[in-house]
């Protein structure tokens, strides 16, 4: 406290005409990593994602130009009461600058509004409801990874073009599945599919067998789940077991990671279609990130969440720097006016309503055959360019755009 | 129809599972809190056995329950034993630990996103029943564990071993007066009501994923049902399991949100109209 009041101190007396002095509160920009770190989420965000913003810390040589930076982590367990107890804690007492990952729309939803009243920074890595840059925008939030609209439009675009016209969703029960669902049945919709039905399952279900008879019951021909992790997992090998596919019908799975694929295995996962925004596999950066990566994660391979934190981390604190200053509202400014480039998703824009923008592509699971070994699971099927990968900014009625 | 086929598959695994619990009180008077951690284990044993030795399913369903029996033994004797003459509450707190213990071990070693582990060649395919397709492998579940089950109560209600365990419940003292060894007696107990949950961990393997949570996920519900059927009571616990089994299921389909919240709405309301439980025996002072 008295650092800071001393730094207010200088700043007041400093009067204009000099650049801003060095604002960053008590000397330390402190990073908040959030997320599920028990449960069903905790694969493809969790520690990963904790092991993801230290290198983005070390990548970004914090040290070597003197910027003292910490990192804290905690679990949320998919409550949103747990998680804003743990935001508010963190942002009052803790003097935690700014909170990152927070996968689970739910506690993300809830946090938005948190961190706005606390003119703090989020950025959002694995949480997918696109109103977070739709009607719930704020100006200390950026969403950066892939959202359900993406999601959708990838996914859902490529199913309906090659037939896939009757849908039957099964949809996480909360605001998750609640917004990739209605996204997904926007696109379909407007293709000329139809939606037969749907049906909506608690998070965290093991079992499914009763959803999928529903699903085989509706004779849809795509069977859409619009749900994640374990959830996601479970449904794909129920759904073998039931003879869904050999019954003529399709799985979509509109939210994959390649944790689910390296857990279900490829002879279940083969042949499924997902949009994502990073593989590993993509480039010599992407690998060279990957094989760091894994040696501090159990070998896991980073999700696409992973690399969200990563990149989004490190624009955060090269915002940072340029500004010097931690002030949240004034950093994520910064942040949309600074052009991104990391080694992950390239050179990127980030949007008035807080939307990162990079391209989006649709990956196709390989077959048994086809794989080299763990972790090689994925081929390209088409890339949509960053203009056309996510909602266009006039139609998501974010009361920051102006129209 | 098909619902209540689903119904009494997903019965089958709380009532293999309750079984063991209520085995476990009715003749220990323990609550078996690492009931869902030794499910787990079982499911575990089985996934080493393929990836380590080779040993396929049928092997772990007669592995994994020696192997987690034998882990339940050594708990017994161990620490269980000292908590016998206290409190309930006792048992519960240190059965708890183990549990949150031995899942935290294996999260940190496997994750959360789980393992996969296939469906015996000899069970996979399915049937057409007209109104459903059944898999092979789910029917295979229900047969193997009802017989189980009821395997399980026919020995405990119905024959002299039983009747030799159930009088060391009642009067422990004079049971061993009559040269019955009490103390391994109860041990062995204890390894068999494991070895149940680990049986019911390799069934659950090829359907779920072999995961480090599945058994805090059921264990709840699990004990929901216990409650329900009345404490210590086998036949009540093998019913009760099929019973909300069905009930779950077709909540599933006329008001799928509900699906996780019904088990625990109707062990409020039996437990307020008869807070023994369905089949509990009322004058049984505990």
């Amino acid at each position: 406290m008295k650092v800071l009041g001393i730094a207010i101190l200088v700043a007041a007396l400093a009067v204009a005409a000099v650049p801003v002095h060095a604002q960053v509160s008590d000397g330390v920009i402190k990073i908040g990593v959030l997320n599920d770190q028990s449960s069903l989420y905790a694969d493809l965000a969790g520690q990963g994602s904790v092991v993801a913003a230290r290198m983005a810390v070390e990548d970004f040589g914090a040290d070597k130009k003197g910027m003292k930076v910490e990192i804290v982590s905690a679990d949320h367990q998919n409550k949103p009461d747990v998680g804003s107890s743990i935001a508010r804690q963190w942002l009052d007492v803790d003097k935690v600058d700014v909170i990152v990952d927070v996968p689970n729309s739910g506690v993300a939803l809830a946090l938005n509004q948190i961190v706005r009243e606390k003119g703090k920074a989020l950025l959002i890595s694995g949480a997918a409801t696109a109103d977070l840059t739709g009607k719930a925008c704020s100006p200390n939030t950026i969403h950066w990874t892939y959202d359900t609209w993406a999601l959708a439009n990838g996914t859902g675009n490529a199913i309906v073009k090659t037939g896939g016209d009757t849908w039957f969703f099964l949809t996480a029960d909360y605001a998750f599945g609640h917004a990739l669902e209605r996204d997904t049945e926007a696109v379909v919709v407007k293709a000329g599919g139809k939606v037969l039905g749907k049906v909506r399952h608690p998070l965290n279900t093991q079992d499914f067998s009763s959803f999928l008879l529903q699903a085989q019951a509706s004779k849809a021909k795509i069977i859409g789940l619009a749900n994640a992790g374990g959830d996601t997992t479970n449904a794909i090998k129920q759904a073998a077991e039931f003879g869904v596919v050999k019954g003529g019908q399709n799985l979509a799975g509109l939210l994959v990671f390649i944790t689910d694929v390296h857990a279900l295995g490829l002879d279940k996962a083969q042949g499924l279609i997902m949009t994502e925004t990073f593989y590993w596999d993509m480039n010599d950066k992407a690998r060279a990130f990957a094989k760091k990566f894994a040696e501090r994660d159990r070998q896991i391979h980073p999700t696409m969440i992973h690399a969200g934190v990563y990149s989004a981390t490190l624009h955060y604190l090269k915002a940072v720097e340029a500004l010097k200053s931690d002030d949240g509202t004034k950093v994520i400014a910064k942040m949309k006016e600074m052009p991104t480039d990391d080694p992950l998703f390239g050179k990127g824009t980030i949007r008035a309503d807080g939307r990162k923008v990079h391209p989006a592509y649709l990956f196709e699971v390989k077959k048994p055959s086809e794989s080299k070994g763990p972790w090689d699971y994925y081929k390209l099927r088409s890339t949509i360019p960053a203009e056309q990968a996510f909602r266009p900014i006039d139609q998501g009625d974010c009361p920051l755009v102006k129209k | 129809m098909g619902q209540l086929l689903i119904g009494l598959i997903n019965g089958a695994f709380y009532a293999m599972l309750s079984l063991g619990l209520a085995v476990i009180f009715g003749l220990l008077n323990i609550i078996n809190f690492a009931h869902g951690a030794q499910y787990m284990l079982g499911a575990f044993v089985a996934y080493f056995a393929l990836q380590w030795a080779g040993l396929g399913y049928w092997w772990s369903l007669l592995l994994a329950p020696i192997a987690v029996g034998l882990f339940g033994i050594v708990l017994e004797r161990t620490m269980l034993k000292r908590l016998y003459h206290l409190d309930h509450l006792y048992g519960l707190l240190l059965t708890f630990g183990i549990a949150l213990i031995v899942q935290g071990v294996f999260r940190h070693e496997y994750g959360s996103s789980g393992l996969p582990y296939g469906i015996p060649s000899q069970l996979s395919g399915g049937y057409n029943l007209g109104f459903m397709f059944l898999p092979t492998y789910r029917a295979w579940v229900i047969v193997f564990s009802l017989a189980v089950c009821l395997a399980t109560w026919y020995v405990i209600e119905r024959t002299r071993l039983g009747s030799s365990l159930r009088a060391a419940t009642e009067n422990p003292a004079l049971v061993q007066a009559f040269g019955i060894n009490v103390p391994r007696m109860i041990t062995l107990t204890y390894g068999f009501g494991v070895a149940l949950a680990a049986l019911a961990g390799v069934l659950a393997a090829p359907i779920y994923q072999v995961n480090p949570l599945m058994g805090a996920d059921l264990i709840i519900v699990v004990f929901a049902v216990v409650v329900i059927g009345g404490l210590g009571s086998i036949m009540g616990s093998i019913v009760t399991g099929f019973a909300l089994g069905v009930v779950e299921g077709f909540t599933k389909f006329f008001y799928p949100e509900a699906s996780n919240t019904v088990i625990f709405v109707i062990m409020a309301v039996v437990l307020l109209v008869r807070p023994s439980g369905l089949f509990g025996r009322s004058t049984r002072a505990r």
